[in-house]
């Protein structure tokens, strides 16, 4: 400023600048404090959101929650277990020993299936909410990692509940049993993450989901040692349930409740097929958000 | 608070924007005026940190938009051109969750809720659903939601397109009321009343680029006259008509529906055209707006 060949007129006009700098960096210093805490916690943001989501329709949650076991459980497990248990050898225990490890996960993958499906679509397309939470501090991977979380407690919540009533109809001789409920969970996640990463592709709605509902989930559903053991089916159609997280969650399942006799590496094959796909899963979903939220 | 040089977006071979430049000094109403399809929105995508540049510079509050999106975002109030309300939960609700992800403790947002619900004039809906809420009650929702992190600088897209008059005079209140208080407004509008009523400094854009920059008033001053007569003399013979009306006024203009003389003094010049024998169905005389000044630059009308 003491510059002598600094005119009059200079020295405002530095001092101007000077003065705007410092005015920037107060400026930048404030934003770098406030987006400290949804660079770090803002997925539980998400969460948070998508639970108080959930809590809306709650009702049917735990009407679904409760009731669907009951009726599976009861149906498949006691009645058509009559008839069954005369001419097929489950691996030497009761049809609704054999088939209520695998009704719990079918029920974890359908729930995650309607979770991760619909409030993507609304999330992208129909109600751009996924646009407003990134119009504010939270990052496109925080949006996918926020629904994961909220799904995971969705469905912990559910299988525990589903897991009772197995309890309940004496379904579960094992005392293992109860790692049956973070296998469903697992199982949930490895399914409706590859879901949500293909929901999160839809542009135009053209009835994609019900395809996949009928396509995809319906065989996966009869096709995965769910309702009788995939030895059973002949040998073209046993692939089917190598790539289905259902069947590798329902013998998981089965290890757990009434130790199903397997090789050990084939559950672990089974643990590391549930992971790789929901990871997969997981990881595509992010790309894609970035992708599509950042265009 | 935010200076862009030479900003660019490109989608593959089309350039939306184009080699834009402005600056937007604290406190100020900022808004970017052109059709639709000029690249304003995409330029506010820009600004709000959500949309990466294809070439130029961008600091907003001094901060590069690339590598602290979070940061910047955190200061910002963005109104979208569409309402992404969560229509799954309460008005009120959609407060609080939205003032989480700014990373406030459930007090603060509780109150500022309660404080924003009052100022969006929609105390009496807390507990309704989004969708029983009017297209006027939902904007201003949105714009609540936009301020429950006290936001620096409010970015607003379009914020009154397809209200009715009503609800867009109380909306341009609240947003009037935000200007009193010193926030910084940045607003792109296809409305010429809209700009006029709301801001300090206008760009004019149109394909990406920036055709004009200045005050409402230098802006009309400047592309101009005072005054804009409107003739009508039928669709049919506008066109014969125009031919005669050449050299009077400062210049005219000739729109498909009426033609328009520009000129210091509307009713002077009505009555010489009525001198010269020519007689109008209908004819008024008007102050100046922008739209004349986008007539002039583009030779397009504002909304088409």
């Amino acid at each position: 400023m003491s510059d002598p060949r600094w005119s009059k007129s200079g020295d405002v006009a530095s001092r101007d600048r000077s003065a705007a700098s410092a005015y920037a960096t107060d400026d930048a210093r404030l934003a770098l404090a406030a987006g400290a805490r949804p660079r770090r916690f803002g997925a539980w943001y998400v969460a948070e959101h998508r639970l108080r989501v959930m809590w809306s329709y709650a009702q049917t949650i735990i009407s679904t929650g409760f009731g669907e076991p009951l009726v599976y459980l009861y149906a498949m497990g006691v009645g058509l277990a009559t008839l069954v248990d005369r001419n097929l050898d489950a691996g030497g225990v009761g049809y609704l020993v054999f088939v209520a490890p695998a009704l719990l996960c079918s029920a974890g993958l359908t729930a995650a299936m309607i979770e991760f499906s619909y409030p993507v679509m609304v999330g992208y397309k129909w109600n751009p909410t996924f646009s407003g939470m990134h119009a504010g501090p939270i990052r496109p991977g925080q949006i996918v990692d926020g629904l994961v979380i909220s799904v995971v407690i969705r469905l912990a919540a559910t299988m525990v509940v589903y897991y009772a009533f197995m309890v309940l109809f004496g379904a579960v001789p094992s005392p293992t049993g109860w790692i049956a409920i973070p296998v469903a969970v697992l199982t949930g996640m490895a399914f409706g993450t590859l879901l949500m990463a293909y929901a999160s592709t839809i542009r135009e709605d053209t009835g994609q989901l019900a395809m996949v509902q009928r396509l995809v989930v319906l065989p996966l559903t009869l096709f995965s040692g769910t309702f009788f053991p995939l030895t059973q089916l002949p040998w073209f159609l046993q692939w089917i349930g190598w790539i289905s997280p259902l069947w590798h969650g329902t013998e998981l399942s089965r290890v757990a409740t009434f130790g199903y006799a397997e090789p050990i590496w084939l559950t672990a094959v089974h643990v590391v097929v549930l992971v790789a796909m929901t990871a997969v899963g997981w990881l595509w979903s992010r790309r894609i958000a970035v992708r599509r939220l950042t265009a | 608070m935010i200076v862009a040089q030479g900003l660019v977006k490109r989608y593959g071979a089309f350039a939306a924007v184009d080699g834009i430049s402005f600056e937007v000094a604290p406190g100020e109403s900022f808004g970017l005026l052109g059709p639709n399809g000029a690249g304003k929105s995409t330029t506010m995508r820009m600004v709000g940190a959500v949309s990466s540049r294809s070439g130029g510079e961008l600091k907003i509050l001094g901060l590069d938009p690339d590598r602290h999106g979070p940061d910047i975002r955190s200061q910002l109030g963005v109104v979208p051109q569409a309402d992404n309300l969560d229509t799954e939960l309460r008005v009120r609700e959609n407060l609080l969750v939205y003032g989480r992800y700014f990373g406030l403790p459930r007090r603060v947002v509780a109150e500022r809720a309660d404080e924003l619900l009052s100022f969006a004039q929609l105390e009496d809906r807390a507990a309704a659903k989004v969708d029983a809420l009017s297209g006027g009650m939902k904007r201003r929702l949105t714009i609540a939601r936009a301020l429950i992190n006290d936001p620096r600088i409010l970015l607003l897209d379009e914020p009154t397109t397809g209200l009715d008059p009503q609800a867009r005079h109380i909306l341009w209140d609240r947003l009037f009321r935000l200007k009193e208080q010193g926030k910084t407004l940045v607003l792109t509008t296809h409305y010429m009343d809209e700009a006029e009523q709301l801001c300090d400094r206008i760009v004019v854009v149109d394909k990406g680029s920036i055709m004009a920059e200045g005050t409402p008033a230098e802006l009309i001053r400047r592309y101009s006259s005072r005054e804009v007569l409107e003739l009508r003399f039928g669709s049919d013979r506008n066109h014969e008509v125009a031919q005669a009306l050449q050299g009077r006024g400062d210049r005219i203009e000739v729109l498909p529906d009426r033609i328009l003389v520009y000129t210091a003094d509307g009713e002077q010049e009505l009555e010489r055209v009525s001198e010269a024998g020519l007689h109008p169905i209908t004819s008024l005389v008007r102050r100046s707006s922008l739209e004349d000044v986008f007539l002039r630059l583009t030779g397009r009308s504002l909304i088409e």
